[in-house]
């Protein structure tokens, strides 16, 4: 899109050239990185487990986009997340049949988050920035609370069984998570959503110019917070696997807001609105677990993590903005 | 040198500036001579502005030199332009609001003694220059300039062009926010500088400020010299070259009288805090026009009629029905449309293509989640062919709107409304920054709009604009209606209405 030839105004109409994004060149180089490294990623029992650890983050960078082409953050997600994990863990209280109904509470607790958030955006005023940032605080607090600091060590497997098992003697492939396939459901969902209705197309608008859709006759606060709802409800189901493989603690969704934000980023997402795509930030998730496997291979200590994802929002915020100025928007 | 032996304070020669989707420039030359006044006229969008960028050096040209006393230069940043004799004196001044004239005039370049600023020094080289063009009467340089009037601001603006020791300044369109007096304090001013030898370029659209002031005019239309004058020649020669047709059939013939339907929408004693006292009547297949000066409170008008800023008592109706928005979105439901004088800021979605600006308003009032293809007001297709059908110039409707020139903009923005088939349409500034064809176009469409059964309002600054292309005119001032015209009233006796004086002076 932004490398499109420059018409000139007398220019006959043809089809734009289909502009591929960058992320998937970075992705593809990435996996051939790892391939290198690490022969037996090719093997199913590789790229399945890559592609389940995986999952959470790019469900969470899926809903993320739909707040950051509305114009916003959403920085209470890893609070969601880890609220989802341990009030998941109380509610179940080891009984697996709990599962059934506790699923449907955390969606609900999930769309309360999303509504408040939008609401507080939208007629309190509150900058997203900050407006997440104190329902992070908050649901943080909810947590510990809830948990009276030390949560119950155990999900029954009923509720594990989204993030942890996989489908065994499948042919060609031989296993199949089910982390992955509830990212195929949802990633296509939101790609839908996004892509493919008028929601999707309003939410770039309001985005891209919220007075300019104001007097268009779009219904900017609905659709602001609708797009906050989709961004928690994505939260809730990454809170869901994320407590099938990791275990219950207050910190498990720490940090997971910022890989969201970084992942949609790196598939090219407008940190002010206006534009981002559901399956680049996908690609983008897959891109960042790739460089924290291709770290962990290179024996490389968490701390390094963190610096390289740092590093990684910053030149990816920078290269946009670049690119932004040299296409003179 | 020129045939009369001086040479020019600034050449500039086959000047060429290409942006994207728009060729703002092309092999343009001209020069000034000390102690004159080059006119340069043409129309919004004809290339006035880039030209002045590029003197100034806030833009670099694709081709083309800059001669500066002769010599060749090549600016790339504004301070190197005004280093070399140049000062810009834009529409928006560039002063420090709560600070004095005579900091204002020295700001960056303070004068001091012993390392203190002197402000004895400072007050009397600023009386000195602001002497020097006879404005020393007029403003005190221990002024607040946020205090000082309009005219008055830009003798501030002038006295530090002349302080920086300007050998040429560029006057873009300076009497826009001026009223009748203080053009002619402005002009006497001009005159004052000319006489001192100092180049002068003066932007305008105004024929009348170039019969009082030009020694010479540039015309440039499209980006290009459409005429250049070594005299002053007939205002109609210059319209000639700046629309590059005839005013008949720039504008859209006027409606007829079976062409005029039935009344739209009435209003009566609408009030809120911007205008009062609003009463006015709207018929189908009528275009009516609104002038007045800027702050006259016609886009405030048509914000209170469109729900963004409502009327807070008075009553409207809308095909006999009494209605009141409180929102856009309610006035759009209830079939009236608006496009908005600051397209950038208020109409585009500039990073979506042309086809979603003009889907906008559709999917809008469309169930969320359906398809964004099809809506009961329009599908990609149909929308394909209203824009096929205004001609809008983009390499694929897939393209940004970013990217396309401000008329095709402006047409992707009434392809919106025309999908909603609204009963009331209001236009404001609706050629603000296009091309002239481009401008015709939109005068033409407007009456097919009005033919075609809607109600057009047209809010304009540009006063030919309103005269040639409205059936019936209504002078605002001070947020309330203050006069009617038929088609046929004359620049002068609009004005008069528009500033509330008895006489314009000439």
């Amino acid at each position: 899109m932004t490398d499109q030839p420059l018409s000139s105004a007398e220019a006959p109409k043809k089809r734009a050239l289909p502009h591929i994004n960058p992320v998937y060149f970075l992705l593809a180089a990435l996996i051939a990185a790892i391939l290198l490294q690490n022969p037996n990623f090719a093997e199913p029992t590789g790229y399945m487990n890559f592609l389940k650890r995986a999952a959470p983050l790019a469900i969470l960078a899926a809903g993320q986009v739909y707040v950051l082409v509305s114009g916003g953050f959403d920085l209470s997600v890893g609070s969601l997340i880890t609220l989802v994990v341990v009030g998941s863990s109380m509610l179940t209280n080891n009984d697996p049949s709990a599962t059934l109904w506790v699923i449907p509470v955390m969606l609900c607790i999930g769309l309360a988050v999303g509504l408040i958030n939008g609401l507080v955006v939208c007629f309190l005023k509150v900058p997203s920035l900050i407006a997440t940032l104190g329902m992070m605080i908050t649901l943080t607090g909810v947590s510990f609370m809830w948990s009276g600091g030390s949560p119950r060590g155990y999900l029954p497997d009923t509720f594990r069984f989204f993030g942890r098992v996989n489908i065994m003697d499948i042919p060609v492939i031989r296993m199949l998570p089910v982390a992955l396939i509830v990212l195929i459901v949802v990633g296509f969902a939101l790609y839908w959503l996004m892509h493919r209705t008028n929601f999707g197309r309003m939410v770039h608008a309001i985005g891209d110019n919220p007075q300019a859709a104001r007097l268009g006759g779009v219904p900017v606060n609905r659709v602001r917070i609708l797009a906050f709802v989709v961004s928690s409800l994505s939260a809730v189901v990454t809170g869901i696997l994320l407590g099938g493989f990791a275990g219950v603690s207050t910190d498990v969704g720490n940090g997971y807001e910022l890989q969201a934000i970084t992942a949609a980023v790196l598939g090219g997402a407008q940190l002010l609105g206006g534009r981002g795509s559901v399956p680049a930030a996908i690609a983008g998730a897959l891109s960042l677990q790739a460089i924290f496997t291709l770290l962990n291979f290179l024996g490389l200590p968490q701390p390094v993590r963190q610096v390289v994802q740092g590093l990684i929002l910053i030149i990816a915020v920078a290269l946009a903005m670049y690119r932004r100025k040299r296409t003179g928007r | 040198m020129n045939k009369n032996g001086v040479t020019p304070v600034i050449e500039m020669r086959g000047i060429s500036k290409s942006f994207p989707g728009v060729r703002a420039l092309n092999d343009v030359s001209f020069a000034v001579e000390p102690g004159e006044v080059h006119a340069l006229v043409g129309e919004n969008g004809a290339g006035k502005s880039t030209l002045i960028k590029i003197l100034s050096g806030v833009y670099q040209p694709d081709a083309g030199q800059i001669l500066l006393n002769g010599a060749t230069k090549s600016f790339t940043h504004p301070v190197q332009s005004l280093k070399g004799g140049i000062s810009v004196i834009y529409q928006e001044f560039s002063l420090l609001p709560e600070r004095t004239v005579a900091q204002n005039i020295f700001l960056g370049r303070e004068p001091t003694r012993r390392g203190i600023i002197d402000y004895a020094a400072m007050r009397a080289e600023t009386r000195r220059v602001l002497d020097l063009f006879g404005a020393g009467t007029r403003v005190d340089p221990n002024a607040i300039v946020a205090d000082l009037d309009v005219a008055t601001q830009q003798m501030v603006e002038i006295a530090k062009a002349i302080s920086l020791n300007a050998k040429v300044v560029v006057m873009d369109e300076p009497t826009a926010a001026l009223n009748e007096a203080e053009c002619e304090v402005l002009f006497e001013t001009v005159d004052r500088l000319r006489e001192r030898g100092t180049a002068i370029i003066y932007i305008t659209h105004r024929m009348r400020e170039v019969t009082r002031l030009a020694n010479r005019v540039t015309v440039l239309k499209d980006g290009e010299v459409a005429a250049q004058f070594d005299h002053v020649p007939k205002p109609g020669d210059i319209v000639r070259a700046m629309v590059g047709r005839d005013i008949a059939d720039f504008y859209a013939p006027f409606a007829t009288e079976n062409e005029i339907g039935a009344k739209v929408l009435s209003v009566r004693n609408g009030q809120n805090d911007r205008v009062s006292n609003i009463n006015f009547d709207l018929s189908a297949g009528e275009i009516l026009g609104f002038a007045g000066i800027q702050g006259a409170g016609r886009v405030a008008l048509a914000m209170a009629l469109f729900g963004e800023h409502p009327f807070t008592s008075g009553k409207v109706r809308l095909n006999g029905k009494t209605v009141a928005f409180t929102n856009p979105r309610d006035a759009i439901q209830a079939g009236i449309g608006l496009l908005p004088g600051d397209r950038k800021g208020e109409g585009l979605v500039l990073m979506q293509s042309v086809r979603d600006n003009g889907m906008l308003t559709a999917r809008a009032f469309d169930t969320l989640l359906s398809s964004h293809k099809a809506n009961q007001y329009a599908d990609l297709a149909s929308m394909d062919s209203l824009l096929d059908a205004m001609e809008v110039k983009a390499s694929s409707y897939d393209q940004d709107i970013g990217n396309l020139s401000g008329g095709n903009q402006q047409k992707a923005i009434v392809a919106r409304w025309l999908a909603l088939k609204p009963k009331v349409l209001i236009f404001i500034e609706p050629t603000r920054g296009i091309d002239v064809n481009a401008k015709a176009g939109i005068y033409h469409l407007m009456r097919d709009l009005a033919r075609g059964g809607a109600a057009v309002m047209m809010i304009s600054s540009d006063l030919p604009e309103v005269i040639g292309a409205a059936d019936r005119i209504l002078v605002m001032r001070a947020g309330t209606i203050v006069d009617e015209f038929t088609h046929g009233a004359t620049e002068h006796d609009i004005m008069l209405a528009a500033t509330g004086e008895t006489e314009v002076a000439a």
